[in-house]
């Protein structure tokens, strides 16, 4: 119902490339999220696949037809953005029924859909306000309703939770996981928040300058990074990568060792550094250490509560089991 | 908040604005009432005394009262229709990335700059003419009679060139509030499947309400007055009477000031019932 697949995929803006040739699928029923940072093409490659910009060179096909050209209405998929997109002027019920009226469906059935999406989204309260009485997750419910009473093949989503504060984040994201597993159709989420890609995807793409990183589930990202951005990307805090001698021990250009890896002793271990700023998170602590040859802070997690304090030394042991090591091109080493 | 030591001060500070204005609005407006109480005919005696609701009656059943009155409202209706409809035309042709844009706005803009005097004999002598008019080498390229536009259609001429006066004005305002359209919600309407006219219909149009209802509210407020261009091409002949212009022969041809006093408080009236029902079926989109 919902396969999309990409290939050659390519735009550029006059001379500017931004997304160079690029092959992906992404499998009927699939939670797949896009990430990287500000700028890296993810955005401009869902609009691409919704149809609202045009490929400069070849193929997107859904469910194996090609769609390149047809327009954003024909492709059946609905899209939630990141300003939501609900028009003002109409009321919450209005809202989510303007695609079925576009599409003419039928009354009835416009009640029937609306009801249903109104219960399944704890909005059926709100169907006669105006998005502007809405707080934001009520407006955001709203998009999301919008776009399941189109029953499409599948969903878009661009940035859906940036503009929310981070206690409603947390919740919508479980709703919209929630959404997925009760629909089970694909879904394509673009997200610049790693906690976000790793909570909520059964497949990561994660994208830097237009080029496809790494493409495979969360544990396979956090587990095996294909190179030293997705290493550097996935996880937080992020990863602490270590030059010079220290790597070459491990014959390598470049070692990397999360912070939840490092064992901190305050008597002996592999590397000795001074305590830097200490975030007290409660469960967890994190600590900047400084002064670790190849790499300055080295961050390394804490469970619970440490009684050490700016300035102390202290030494850390590094699991090994869990070292990363990576070539003069940032590619992992196996 | 304002402490109430500066709060005192700021009334002292507005106090001579405010002054200013009472006395510039409430001079002329008791100045009117007054006149339109006394028999006062400048050429004939000056002023003849107390006149009681003599002038009020006589300007009421003067045979020119209602078509002058009608001629108001068809006007001031068919430049706001003209001017709203191609307001809207234009704003979103001039949205359009073009080759020329600045140039382009820079024209679309210019008739409003034109003095209405200027522009009315323009239309008069340059397009309208019945021999020489651009209108009648038009016609007769096509082998057509010619029209003599301000005799024989005479209101719809008006109304054609009093609307090519405010059109830049509605374009102007209609213009930046397209611009102010979230994109993200014409995107959201294609995908939902909205065709272009649909799109224009369910999100440009209603999101345009309020800046329409702006051009409505202040063009109304001139084009109640507008004189120069009845003046200028017609002189009020051919049913081209608006109550302005009415009044202006009371005062000026027929040298009765009381009369054309009694005349400008019934168009008080009049503007004030118009911005009562205009304000009644537009003034809801003003809210926020």
């Amino acid at each position: 119902m919902g396969r999309i697949q990409l290939k050659q995929v390519k735009k550029s803006f006059g001379d500017v490339t931004v997304i160079p040739p690029l092959d992906l699928t992404i499998e009927d029923g699939e939670f797949t999220v896009f990430v990287g940072p500000s700028g890296c093409g993810k955005s401009t490659l869902l609009r691409l696949i919704a149809g609202l910009e045009d490929t400069s060179d070849g193929v997107i096909e859904i469910d194996g037809k090609d769609a390149t050209s047809l327009p954003p209405a024909k492709r059946s998929l609905a899209m939630v953005f990141q300003s939501y997109a609900l028009y003002p002027h109409m009321t919450v019920r209005k809202n989510i029924a303007f695609p079925m009226k576009m599409a003419g469906v039928d009354k009835a059935e416009q009640d029937r859909r609306i009801e249903a999406a109104a219960k399944a989204l704890n909005l059926a309260d709100y169907l006669d306000r105006r998005p502007g009485q809405l707080s934001g997750g009520q407006r955001q419910r709203v998009a999301i309703g919008r776009a399941i009473v189109r029953e499409p093949a599948a969903f878009l989503f661009d940035e859906p939770l940036s503009n929310l504060d981070a206690a409603l984040r947390v919740g919508m994201r479980m709703e919209i996981s929630e959404l997925h597993k009760k629909l089970d159709t694909t879904m394509i989420y673009v997200t610049h928040d790693q906690v976000e890609a790793m909570t909520m995807a059964d497949k990561i793409v994660v994208l830097q300058a237009g080029v496809i990183e790494q493409v495979g589930s969360p544990l396979e990202l956090y587990r095996t990074p294909r190179n030293k951005f997705v290493a550097g990307f996935i996880g937080s805090p992020k990863m602490n990568f270590l030059e010079g001698p220290e790597a070459a021990k491990h014959d390598a250009h470049t070692i990397g060792i999360r912070p939840e890896h490092v064992e901190v002793s305050t008597t002996e271990g592999l590397w000795q550094g001074k305590v830097g700023v200490a975030e007290h998170l409660g469960s967890d602590t994190f600590i900047h250490v400084h002064g670790v040859p190849g790499c300055d802070p080295m961050t390394v997690r804490v469970g619970g509560e440490i009684p050490v304090h700016h300035g102390d030394t202290i030494f850390l042991n590094p699991n090994l089991e869990h070292l990363h090591r990576f070539d003069a091109e940032g590619l992992r080493i196996q | 908040m304002a402490t109430q030591h500066s709060r005192s001060a700021a009334r002292l500070m507005m106090a001579p604005a405010v002054f200013l204005l009472l006395v510039w609005m409430l001079v002329p407006l008791s100045m009117t009432l007054w006149f339109s109480f006394r028999k006062y005919l400048p050429l004939r005696g000056g002023d003849l005394g107390w006149a009681g609701f003599d002038n009020y009656v006589r300007f009421v059943t003067s045979s020119s009262f209602w078509p002058s009155v009608m001629t108001t409202l068809i006007i001031v209706g068919g430049v706001l229709v003209v001017t709203v409809m191609f307001g809207v035309l234009l704003a979103i042709l001039l949205d359009q990335p073009m080759w020329g844009q600045g140039v382009v706005r820079i024209l679309v803009i210019a008739p409003f700059f034109v003095m209405p005097t200027v522009s009315a004999l323009v239309w008069k002598n340059m397009f309208m003419d019945p021999t020489n008019g651009l209108f009648a080498h038009l016609w007769r390229f096509f082998g057509a009679e010619p029209i003599s536009w301000l005799s024989e259609a005479s209101l719809p001429s008006l109304v054609m060139i009093v609307s090519w006066q405010w059109l830049p004005f509605a374009t102007l305002i209609l213009l930046t509030a397209i611009q102010s359209l979230d994109s993200e919600q014409l995107e959201a309407a294609e995908m939902d499947g909205a065709s272009p006219l649909s799109r224009f219909f369910y999100i440009i149009l209603p999101h345009l309400s309020r800046a329409i209802t702006i051009v409505v509210l202040i063009q109304t407020i001139f084009l109640l007055s507008i004189f120069a261009e009845i003046f200028v091409t017609t002189s009020g002949a051919f049913g081209t009477k608006t109550l302005t212009y009415l009044i202006f022969q009371r005062v000026l041809e027929s040298q009765n000031v009381g009369l054309g006093s009694a005349g400008g408080v019934y168009a008080i009236i009049l503007a004030n019932i118009v911005a009562l029902f205009l304000m009644r079926i537009v003034g809801k989109n003003l809210d926020a």
